[in-house]
């Protein structure tokens, strides 16, 4: 029997894996309707995340974010042939089962969102749909994956245009994988009780000197150059949430993004991408944020 | 050298697999690296991101020139639907034919090969000159026209390099390993996959 005919168990994690691999190299785009998912889509996106609010609103609104109504997901589904991503919150299982439900094509267990639970992530084995986790640092990403996750983002700091976070995320994703390749095996367990990470994971990390999963950047990014960074610093792709619709001229700014995203490492095709997008976000200074607004350290 | 297109998608599978069968291959993003390669893989991603990818910096040209060369093309997934869309196949491809990633699978073709099916296309109308490589259940998910080979699913993902060595392997020396990378892998696909209790790349 293939795995299409058994439609209620969850499909083998590498067909999961299958979709995450091929976003690789692209912009997935916060969008709020469906007039912003035919932007992005037209703009040139792998993927949309359909939310209500994005994080830059969230943040200024305040209040429980929640995940977002079924039918305004459904009509960003209808109005695009792209995947639609979604977000459910932190540690909210039924969410996530009402996103599958909605058949969304990958699911987003989001910091971005208000935590439904403080000590337990999703067990994302049992969800027949991929999921993505934010993480901040490597022993963060072997918990999720050993959760189940598809696909790692670096958490960033959402709504700030700011991409200062997503860089210290990913920095320490690549330092503490080198180290990790420099250690004698009778070292991993040591290291895996100070990650706080499954043993197999930091085993398998070990030896590969790479994630088992995908690794894209999130949080702060809303400049092409930003992308770019993102994307050299070893993200295979990344997302763009508060960047682009609250940009002075979104399709312009998308357009732009995707193509710094596949051209990273050209700075001469990069002038000309960022030549006149107009104003950018406005941007926050980490500083102005008191602890409790950091969405980063939200989840552990 | 194969070269693997490399705008927006699956590219990293592609040139591990192609490392494995000993083919030399790089990724392309501009004209003159296209043009230097004997061989070409158009992966797998967004068929819509590729497409305006191709046209905003002009690489059609490029393409059909390196197509009408007579060099071989291997291309799976959405490098399929953008070889129709092309007329580098004469075939006609529906997207996303069995619906949302909830209906994406792994499978064996008729003769026995690994693929992954990702939000996969169909092939729904074969030209006169277009070949069966292979099928599903009697369905056609592989073809040959002249040149170029399409794929509705994965072998990258699965590691079956039997596509690869057929469309590539008069580019370069192509060693099919003695044991099929396949018959360990698609054993591990036919279940659920837990890292909590099988470690991904333990293999």
């Amino acid at each position: 029997m293939t795995e299409q005919e058994d439609k209620n168990a969850p499909p083998s994690f590498e067909v999961k894996l299958g979709l995450a691999r091929m976003l690789a190299g692209g912009v997935i785009m916060d969008v709020v309707d469906a007039e912003q998912a035919r932007i992005a889509e037209d703009a040139g996106a792998c993927a949309v995340m359909a939310l209500e609010r994005v994080p830059a609103q969230i943040r200024k609104e305040g209040g429980v974010a929640r995940a977002s109504d079924p039918a305004m997901i459904e009509s960003i589904k209808q109005a695009v042939s792209i995947p639609v991503m979604a977000k459910c919150r932190i540690g909210h299982f039924v969410e996530a089962q009402i996103l599958e439900a909605l058949e969304v094509d990958f699911i987003d267990e989001s910091e971005v969102l208000t935590p439904a639970d403080e000590q337990h992530h999703i067990d994302k084995h049992a969800l027949r749909v991929p999921v993505v986790c934010g993480c901040t640092d490597l022993g963060e990403a072997l918990r999720r994956i050993g959760e189940g996750a598809a696909l790692l983002r670096t958490k960033g700091e959402a709504g700030t245009g700011n991409v200062v976070e997503a860089v210290r995320h990913l920095r320490a994703l690549r330092g503490q994988i080198r180290r990790l390749t420099t250690l004698e095996d009778d070292e991993l367990m040591a290291e895996a009780k100070t990650l706080g990470a499954p043993h197999a994971l930091v085993a398998a990390v070990a030896r590969s000197g790479k994630l088992p999963v995908p690794s894209f950047a999130a949080g702060g990014i809303a400049t092409p150059a930003d992308a770019a960074l993102c994307r050299a610093l070893g993200a295979e792709a990344v997302f763009v949430g508060s960047g682009i619709f609250l940009s002075e001229d979104p399709a312009t700014r998308a357009r732009a993004i995707v193509a710094a995203a596949t051209y990273y490492d050209d700075p001469r095709r990069l002038c000309a991408i960022s030549k006149g997008l107009g104003k950018a976000m406005p941007g926050l200074e980490l500083g102005e944020l008191r602890p409790e607004q950091r969405l980063a350290a939200r989840g552990w | 050298m194969i070269g693997v297109l490399s705008l927006q998608g699956g590219v990293e599978p592609h040139l591990a697999l192609l490392r494995a069968l000993q083919l030399p291959a790089r990724p392309v993003r501009e004209a003159a690296e296209l043009l230097a390669c004997s061989g070409l893989v158009w992966p797998g991603g967004e068929s819509t991101t590729q497409r305006k990818l191709i046209a905003r910096f002009a690489l059609g040209g490029v393409l059909d020139a390196f197509v009408h060369s007579g060099r071989p093309v291997l291309a799976t997934c959405a490098g399929l639907i953008g070889c129709a869309e092309r007329d580098y196949l004469d075939v006609d491809v529906e997207r996303n034919a069995y619906g949302r990633q909830t209906g994406s699978f792994q499978t064996r073709t008729d003769d026995g090969h690994a693929l992954s099916f990702i939000r996969a296309p169909k092939l729904r109308h074969l030209g006169p000159e277009v070949q069966v490589l292979a099928t599903v259940q009697g369905d056609p998910v592989a073809v040959r026209e002249r040149n170029v080979v399409g794929v509705c699913g994965h072998p990258e993902l699965t590691g079956d390099p039997w596509l690869h060595a057929l469309a590539l392997g008069t580019a370069g020396a192509a060693k099919l390993p003695e044991a099929p990378l396949a018959e360990k892998k698609i054993a591990d696909h036919t279940r659920v996959d837990d890292p909590r209790t099988t470690p991904p790349f333990a293999s």
